[in-house]
């Protein structure tokens, strides 16, 4: 099953509210999903900083790692939630903390980079993991988010999306591939890695490797659709918008309302229901296999 | 006239109580506020009674429905009205995939566009559509009627058997074994009576529909048979 919630801001107005209503939405969608719960956020990015999102094995771990990174990097700043620490860096000591963290905290993964976006993902029912990173306080301009009911591997936190793609990109997923394993074999002689046996996984390094032949993201998800076997709701966030791509077949649901304050995406209409203006949304279901795309 | 707040009172208390009505009871129209996408409301109706719900539903409204008339302000998700066996189901807006799926008999109205696989395996139920309908509509259709005033999606009709399908727009692509057939009188007459009992005789002219059907290579059709279906 699987659920998937976006919510993409057009009115600046809303944008405080954004964590409460991605939190409501991620809530709704528990019963889609209730093994682990995921989301990306669009906050607010500084001009030649990255931001490097780390999930440690416990909130005490984390604690411990973030204070090791700040003695060894002064220029850092790091935010805590829960498991996970937000540490954003000048961009030219983003190669050097990686390099340190594998090193020095191989127990901790990296789940997120960019200028903007932060990436939580935990085990749970979404209502816990989404207080336990204190999702309802965020703002940001745009974020995805993910239910998931396990199917193509266990229920772990590397199984919980979204995955990463790239640079303020990032990945959710509602279906099943079937052919992720010769896509992963592949995958790795072009050099990507993977952590997982996750499909999703498969699907997020197939865009990454897309992008880094050149073609642009909406491209890479026009060409996946002759690449990827099975079935699939994707939506991706980017540093400035979000897209939608549904399978020929199209049966993972997916509905979308759109206002003049916002554009957002529920795997069920329950979703929406208590978005603001949703009376007078244009609400519809995305096209089977059509690219929709949404930047600011 | 039971006015049931969906924000209040829970979903399987309604259904709860709808399950309870006899054939005798004075309780014949229900409203039924907030329904905020909840799936599988109003299913499973066994008396003539009305059902009106002000917003949008989720998943499987009124189905399985028998002689019950439900009236959705609002749009439906999947499979509304999926199984139904008599009775009438009124879609204002637009209703997601499946929408009157394995139908055994009534009526279901849908005034905005109905998605994928609408009428897929009917089995006697009459669907209209004032909108558009999605892929793979009427897929192994068995019989009823399926009148859709705007387009049909790629598909149509795939594996069909004996369920008539009328399309006024254009039909995007035939699935296997359906092809266009000859709109004869006694085909007008159909839609017109279809179009009559949806209310919604007199907007269109049965004569701009064009029929679809089973040209009956994929199944084991005997023509001797053909007054059974």
């Amino acid at each position: 099953m699987c659920g998937i919630v976006g919510l993409f801001l057009k009115d600046p107005a809303l944008e405080p509210e954004l964590g409460r209503l991605t939190a409501g939405m991620l809530a709704t969608m528990s019963d889609r999903g209730p093994d682990s719960a995921g989301f990306a956020v669009y906050g607010a990015g500084e001009a030649g900083q990255t931001k490097l999102t780390l999930r440690g094995t416990s909130p005490l771990s984390m604690e411990e790692r973030a204070s090791e990174i700040e003695a060894a990097f002064p220029g850092a700043q790091t935010t805590l939630h829960d498991t996970h620490a937000v540490i954003a860096v000048p961009d030219q000591e983003v190669e050097a903390l990686i390099k340190w963290i594998e090193r020095e905290a191989p127990e901790t993964e990296i789940v997120g980079r960019g200028n903007r976006m932060e990436v939580f993902k935990e085990v749970g029912l979404p209502e816990k993991v989404a207080e336990r990173f204190g999702l309802a306080g965020m703002r940001g301009t745009h974020a995805i988010g993910h239910t998931r009911m396990a199917t193509e591997s266990a229920v772990t936190t590397d199984g919980a999306h979204p995955y990463s793609t790239g640079k303020d990109q990032c990945l959710v997923h509602n279906g099943s591939l079937s052919n992720h394993n010769n896509l992963r074999r592949s995958l790795r002689r072009e050099g990507l890695e993977f952590e997982t046996e996750n499909d999703t996984e498969v699907a997020a390094g197939y865009l990454t490797w897309r992008m880094r032949e050149g073609l642009s993201l909406g491209d890479a998800l026009k060409v996946s659709l002759d690449d990827l076997d099975g079935f699939y709701t994707f939506v991706v966030g980017t540093e400035n918008g979000f897209g939608v791509l549904r399978d020929g077949i199209a049966c993972k649901p997916a509905v979308m309302a759109e206002t003049d304050q916002y554009v957002a995406f529920g795997s069920e209409y329950r979703v929406l229901a208590n978005l603001p203006g949703i009376e007078t949304a244009r609400v519809w279901e995305p096209e089977p296999a059509t690219v929709y795309f949404w930047e600011r | 006239m039971p006015d049931i707040d969906l924000s209040v009172t829970p979903l399987r208390e309604l259904n709860a109580a709808l399950h309870k009505l006899t054939p005798e009871t004075n309780e014949r129209h229900w409203v039924i506020e907030h329904p905020a996408g909840g799936h599988a409301i109003a299913a499973g109706l066994n008396v003539p009674v009305t059902v009106e719900i002000n917003g949008s539903v989720g998943y499987y409204c009124a189905g399985m429905n028998k002689l019950a008339t439900v009236l959705v302000h609002g749009s439906a998700g999947v499979g509304v009205a999926e199984n139904m066996m008599s009775g009438f189901v009124h879609v204002s807006g637009d209703a997601s995939q499946a929408a009157g799926a394995t139908g055994r008999g009534g009526l279901l109205r849908i005034d905005g566009n109905a998605s994928s696989r609408c009428g897929i395996s009917m089995k006697g139920i009459d669907i209209v559509v004032k909108g558009s309908v999605g892929h793979m509509s009427a897929f192994m259709a068995q019989t009823g009627n399926l009148v859709v005033l705007g387009d049909a999606g790629d598909s149509l009709g795939d594996s069909i058997y004996e369920a008539r399908l009328f399309v006024r727009g254009s039909v995007k692509s035939l699935g296997a074994d359906c092809i266009e057939k000859d709109m004869r009188d006694e085909h007008k007459a159909a839609v017109h009576d279809v179009l009559t009992q949806a209310g919604l005789d007199g907007e269109v002219d049965p004569s701009e529909f064009k029929r679809y059907g089973s040209a009956r290579t994929l199944y084991t059709f005997n023509v001797d048979h053909a007054g059974e279906y």
